[in-house]
């Protein structure tokens, strides 16, 4: 009945210093199906199209295509092969014309010299094929991201039609251009196009998606059909092992004080949103209330925390602080109010590299009283000294260049910087991501004791286990929404946070 | 959506017509003002004088594109002078060798430059800047002095003039106008072209689609390279000498040049002719000055670096409006 | 027992000498300023004559000052991931303006006048400043290219101050603040020693330095902390304006004369230069004030040993021309990653033949 897989991986495994990213992993893909490749952070979804696509060559294991072995050594190998990518960023030339995207590279030529209007001709050709209205001649940067990316599509399946990888084509699109989206790639599926489709959405992959292959950790968790899983058993089987850990727990570990937390809130947003990043949500935080938020990579949490930084702008709704409506032009205004944030890409949003532990860690103090006012070396010092400290930063040497420090210390630092400015509102953005399991018990430790003194806490994890252990609500995000607000009241289950992330279904 | 699309075209197009019309409105005014301006002579005069600069602005006009700056030209082109007038005049080899070794010396240097600017990740200015330096050094290293040229040979292509009815143009002025046409025709008939063009709109995109980026890159300066030091002959021809403080600044002339001909300085949009007319309304305010009489020479200065001003606002302001 | 705890204490101190970021840049200067022996045996000979001092070593540092005053405005600048190609053109501005006040006044010779001028010359340059900051810091121009506008135009703005002529001027004050002598010293010296003093008060004793080398360093995460970071930018390219136009002062003033169309030639370079050789990174971040004047003093030094040796003095740009290349690949992460793959490879190989090279293909 079904032919031979057009791609077949078998025991992928790929290494970096100190991770192994891709575990033995084995993966089918055949012609004329639309495949979702499914996983959260870390589970090696990016590392596999990585490989794929030639961007990383593999440590060990066997790629056939088409019948045969091949290996890629890079981007241009794998289009040569007949393997095409689309990304979440349109990797076109938005100064060149529509025409020339498709072609570049592989320019009809007469005469040695382009021919311009041979390659208008055949653009517009394939363009109308697929049923687009598009102007080839015009520049790619006149259009849509949504109609840039189907001219990225144009482009893969031009150059090779038998594997085209869509690595988060829908993250930026509206509906509409979402279901034109579909449309496109069901019709590229009938001509025999096998591809592989990554999107955060799961409503997307269960209405596009013939199978899904789930990784978790690095492994292979299983290859389903979509028609045989249901959306509450993918998500546990996506973030399944954090379900396992939280059994071994047992009940007795779990949070004791699960009485709401009363007063005052400190912050309330109401009605705050963000186009294309997280659609209006409320929600309020009261000093001593640990606020988690759960939802899978991409359903919106950064996006809504941001907001209430002043990182990014909101174009809907307010936010008050301590009962005013507030304006949160940057972050310098949100960090006069009290809030801080620890971004989740530590090297790139939250450290400097080349300063000292020292430096970065008064950084956000130092900022907030200004250059004239400069923290006294001894009083940097002590500041230092004490949080090193209390948070076992190693090595424990201020000078050390932060750069050169492991991530969970990099994550100490990070919070160190925040807490040194004695926020009322902290905001940790998967703070214990990719830190040995140590300095995540001693982060969650904090985290507890800081709100018991009273401060309020936003927790953003993708792991269902700690942010039931700590929180004492959970606003859930699936899809850019925040689909409910749950009580940690003790009888809350991970299963039941599960199902809402998967269905979205408010009581 | 297609009136989005022309609009967007239109708006790339901006400091191309700003230039288009400054350039008339120039030559408008000053045939108003001064006898015997307007007149075709005038003209074909602007490209007698400045055919080496328009060489040079052809060659920065590819390196611009894919987002990079060449600020080593000036000095190449003088080197260029240099070894031209010492082979000839000291060791008396024959120009037909000279003149293909120096072009070779100059693309080589080009290439070089452009390998280490992509293979080591180091910024484009402090390469060629280093480029720059090099070169200069090299001019005095053959001597501190100017050497005047007095071979048959470029003397004959200094002196000759090719009639036109009742006007003239010289060799080199036509060798220009070659340059310029040769890279319309690579810029926009040749893969090569419009990968440089792709480069300028996104590396990492043009890498991704599997386009030869570095090749392009260090072929990109090596065409500079290669410009330079034929800027550097047509220089020799047109000076009859030698000399390492030949087309000092000559670099800022042509990034003025390629910027007032609508080539955007972040790369992936311009054209050869626009640089044609950038180094004709370079040519005219010098032009516009010396026929003008009470005005110093500085002027040139000055005027350049109020329209580097203009231009380079107008296109962060158009590129700011595209995000 | 103690012997190897002996050996660790000794090698501590004479590791932490090597590795402080001034060690390179001190070394090759003294190897330069030992080489000079050769050639000059008084090289190092100070001597006092008329209350002046006298000697090679002063000369270096006195030519040397206003190369000092502009790369350490400079410094500052790249430290913010910036570069400022203006600076040569503000030094003949300042110069042209100060000079054009002083032939102007009716008393050349007084303090009023002489302070006047100053006071037009770093104004005017508080002005440019401004404009390479906000173009740079507001507008969002490249630095390369909006600091170029003022390279290009400034050059003819200071011939059309001094009218295309060199002005000269006859005037003690003003004399004094290149070409002076204060205390057995020239006052240049004592000059570029109080700014460079002040500057490393202003960024090490209050947190501009920290806040510049953290804009410079991760302008995002920068934002993230709640830095001003546009002021800062700003900031810098004033200063460095300022720092241009009292090296203006001092060149005109040693010469008594300003030459708008040589005065600062080429001195943005040598400039980068110096930063470079100092050890600040061109892409921003740490800064060290200290390193850039070492990087200034051997620049100096360098065209003080052509001279004497009687190389033609331009062929320097030769020797500059392998300098900022080979700092520059040292700095580059990709060159380090590069030697270090090479040296880990030929170590293995030595190791072990057996060794197979199953990940060699990563290059491609």
């Amino acid at each position: 009945m079904r032919q031979q897989p057009v791609l077949e991986v078998r025991g992928i495994r790929k290494e970096f210093p100190g991770v192994v990213a891709l575990d033995g992993v084995d993966f089918r893909l055949f012609p004329g199906e639309v495949h979702a490749l499914m996983g959260e952070n870390g589970a090696g979804k990016s590392t596999l199209i990585k490989v794929l696509t030639g961007v990383h060559p593999s440590d060990g294991g066997d790629m056939v295509l088409a019948g045969e072995r091949v290996r890629v050594a890079g981007p241009l190998q794998a289009q040569q092969a007949g393997i095409s990518t689309v990304y979440q960023e349109v990797n076109l030339c938005p100064n060149l014309s529509v025409a020339e995207n498709i072609f570049i590279g592989r320019e009809p030529r007469r005469f040695g010299l382009i021919d311009w209007a041979a390659m208008r001709r055949r653009a517009a050709e394939l363009v109308r094929e697929l049923d687009l209205d598009v102007d080839v001649s015009a520049p790619l940067n006149s259009y849509s991201i949504a109609v840039q990316q189907l001219v990225a599509i144009v482009r893969a399946v031009d150059v090779s039609a038998k594997v085209l990888i869509l690595d988060e084509p829908t993250s930026s699109l509206d509906r509409d251009e979402v279901r034109q989206l579909f449309a496109v790639m069901r019709r590229l599926r009938d001509q025999g196009v096998a591809i592989l489709f990554v999107s955060h959405f799961l409503d997307q992959i269960y209405e596009i998606c013939d199978r899904m292959t789930v990784l978790r950790n690095g492994r292979l968790e299983g290859e389903y059909l979509t028609s045989e899983l249901n959306q509450v058993e993918l998500v546990s089987r996506m973030i399944g092992a954090e379900l396992a850990g939280l059994d071994q727990l047992g009940g007795g570990k779990r949070r004791e004080r699960t009485a709401p937390v009363r007063g005052a809130a400190f912050l309330e947003a109401d009605r705050l949103a963000r186009r294309g990043a997280v659609e209006p949500y409320d929600l309020d935080i009261r000093p001593g209330e640990v606020i988690g938020l759960a939802g899978l990579l991409g359903s919106g949490r950064t996006e809504a925390a941001r907001l209430l930084f002043g990182a990014d702008q909101s174009d809907g709704g307010t936010i008050r602080i301590e009962g005013a409506v507030t304006a949160l032009r940057s972050p310098r205004d949100a960090i006069a109010h009290g809030i801080a944030f620890c971004s989740e890409n530590r090297k790139t949003e939250g450290l400097v590299g080349e300063l000292t532990v020292r430096e970065n860690i008064v950084l956000a103090l130092q900022a907030s009283r200004g250059w004239l006012r400069p923290l006294s070396r001894t009083a940097q010092e002590q500041y230092v000294q004490r949080w090193i400290r209390a948070l076992d930063i190693r090595p424990g040497d201020p000078e050390a260049l932060v750069r050169n420090l492991s991530g969970g210390n990099q994550q100490k630092v990070l919070l160190a910087r925040w807490l040194i400015t004695d926020p009322k509102l902290l905001i940790l953005d998967e703070p214990t991501r990719g830190i040995d399991i140590g300095a995540k018990a001693e982060i969650q430790k904090l985290v507890a004791n800081l709100a018991e003194d009273g401060m309020a806490v936003l927790f953003i994890s993708a792991e269902l286990e700690e942010v039931l252990r700590l929180s004492h609500r959970i606003g859930v995000l699936r899809d850019h929404r925040m689909v409910a607000q749950l009580d940690n009241d003790g009888e809350l289950t991970p299963e039941r946070v599960m199902a809402t992330i998967a269905s979205g279904a408010q009581e | 959506m297609n009136a989005n699309a022309l609009l967007t075209r239109l708006r790339g197009q901006i400091p191309l017509l700003v230039t288009a019309v400054l350039l008339v409105s120039m030559f408008s005014v000053g045939s108003v003002q001064y006898d015997g301006f307007f007149s075709g002579q005038v003209v074909l005069n602007l490209l007698i004088d400045n055919a080496f600069l328009l060489v040079v602005a052809v060659g920065m006009t590819f390196v611009v594109l894919t987002g990079g700056i060449d600020l080593s030209v000036g000095a190449v082109v003088a080197l260029s002078t240099m070894v031209s007038a010492w082979l000839v005049e000291q060791h008396g080899w024959p120009p037909l060798l000279v003149i293909p070794l120096v072009l070779l010396m100059g693309t080589a240097g080009g290439w070089l430059m452009g390998w280490i600017i992509h293979v080591f990740e180091i910024q484009p200015f402090i390469v060629t800047l280093a480029g720059m330096f090099l070169a200069r050094g090299l001019c005095y290293t053959i001597s501190v002095e100017s050497i005047s040229i007095t071979d048959p040979q470029y003397t004959a292509m200094a002196q000759t003039r090719i009639p036109l009815g009742d006007l003239f143009v010289s060799p080199s002025a036509l060798v220009a106008l070659l340059v310029v046409a040769a890279g319309f025709v690579v810029l926009h008939y040749t893969r090569l072209g419009r990968n440089v063009y792709a480069l300028g709109g996104s590396e990492q995109s043009a890498l991704l689609m599997g386009l030869p980026v570095q090749r392009t890159k260090t072929t990109v300066y090596a065409i500079s390279g290669f410009c330079s030091a034929l800027g550097g002959v047509l220089l020799t021809f047109y000076m009859l000498s030698g000399y390492g403080l030949h087309a000092v600044g000559l670099e800022l002339d042509a990034i003025a040049a390629v910027v007032i001909g609508g080539t955007l300085l972040t790369g992936g949009s311009g054209y050869v002719l626009g640089t044609l007319l950038g180094v004709l309304v370079l040519g005219l305010i010098q032009t516009v000055i010396s026929f003008q009489g009470t005005l110093s020479s500085w002027w040139t200065r000055i005027v350049i670096g109020a329209l580097l001003f203009v231009f380079i606002v107008l296109q962060r302001l158009i590129t700011a409006r595209r995000r | 027992m103690s012997a190897p705890m002996n050996t660790a204490t000794a090698a501590s101190p004479v590791k932490a000498v090597t590795r402080s970021r001034l060690f390179w840049p001190a070394v090759v200067l003294a190897v330069l300023l030992v080489a000079n022996l050769a050639f000059t045996p008084d090289f190092f000979s100070v001597h006092l004559q008329g209350g002046h001092l006298y000697g090679s070593l002063i000369d270096i540092l006195h030519f040397g000052a206003p190369l000092i005053l502009v790369s350490l405005g400079m410094t500052l600048v790249i430290a913010t991931g910036g570069i400022d190609l203006s600076v040569g053109s503000t030094v003949a501005i300042s110069g042209a303006l100060a000079c054009l006040h002083i032939s102007d006044s009716s008393d050349p010779g007084s303090l009023g006048t002489v302070l006047t001028a100053v006071g037009i010359a770093l104004g005017t340059a508080l002005v440019l400043g401004t404009v390479n900051g906000v173009l740079v810091a507001r507008v969002g121009v490249q630095p390369i290219i909006a600091t170029l506008i003022l390279m290009v135009a400034g050059r003819g703005v200071a011939q059309l101050i001094t009218d295309g002529q060199i002005i000269t001027v006859t005037s003690d004050p003003f004399k004094l603040i290149g070409g002076g002598y204060w205390l057995t010293m020239p006052f240049a010296i004592l000059l570029s020693a109080l700014v460079v003093l002040a500057a490393v008060l202003l960024t090490r004793f209050t947190a501009l330095g920290l806040l510049l080398e953290s804009v410079g360093g991760n302008p995002v995460a920068s934002r993230l902390v709640g830095i001003r970071a546009m002021r800062l930018v700003a900031l810098v390219y004033v200063f460095s304006a300022l720092c241009a136009a009292l090296a203006g002062l001092m060149v005109s003033s040693n010469v008594s004369a300003a030459d708008g169309n040589n005065a600062g030639l080429w001195i943005e370079l040598d400039a980068i230069l110096a930063v470079v050789l100092g050890g600040t990174s061109l892409n921003g971040g740490r800064f060290s004030i200290g390193g850039t004047v070492l990087g200034a003093l051997i620049i100096q030094t360098l065209s003080t040993t052509v001279y004497t040796i009687g190389i033609p003095p331009e062929t320097t740009l030769v020797f500059k021309a392998f300098v900022v290349i080979s700092v520059c690949l040292i700095q580059s992460p990709v060159f380090r990653a590069k030697l270090a793959a090479r040296g880990r490879r030929t170590r293995r190989s030595t190791r072990s033949h057996a060794a197979a090279p199953t990940n060699r293909e990563v290059g491609a």
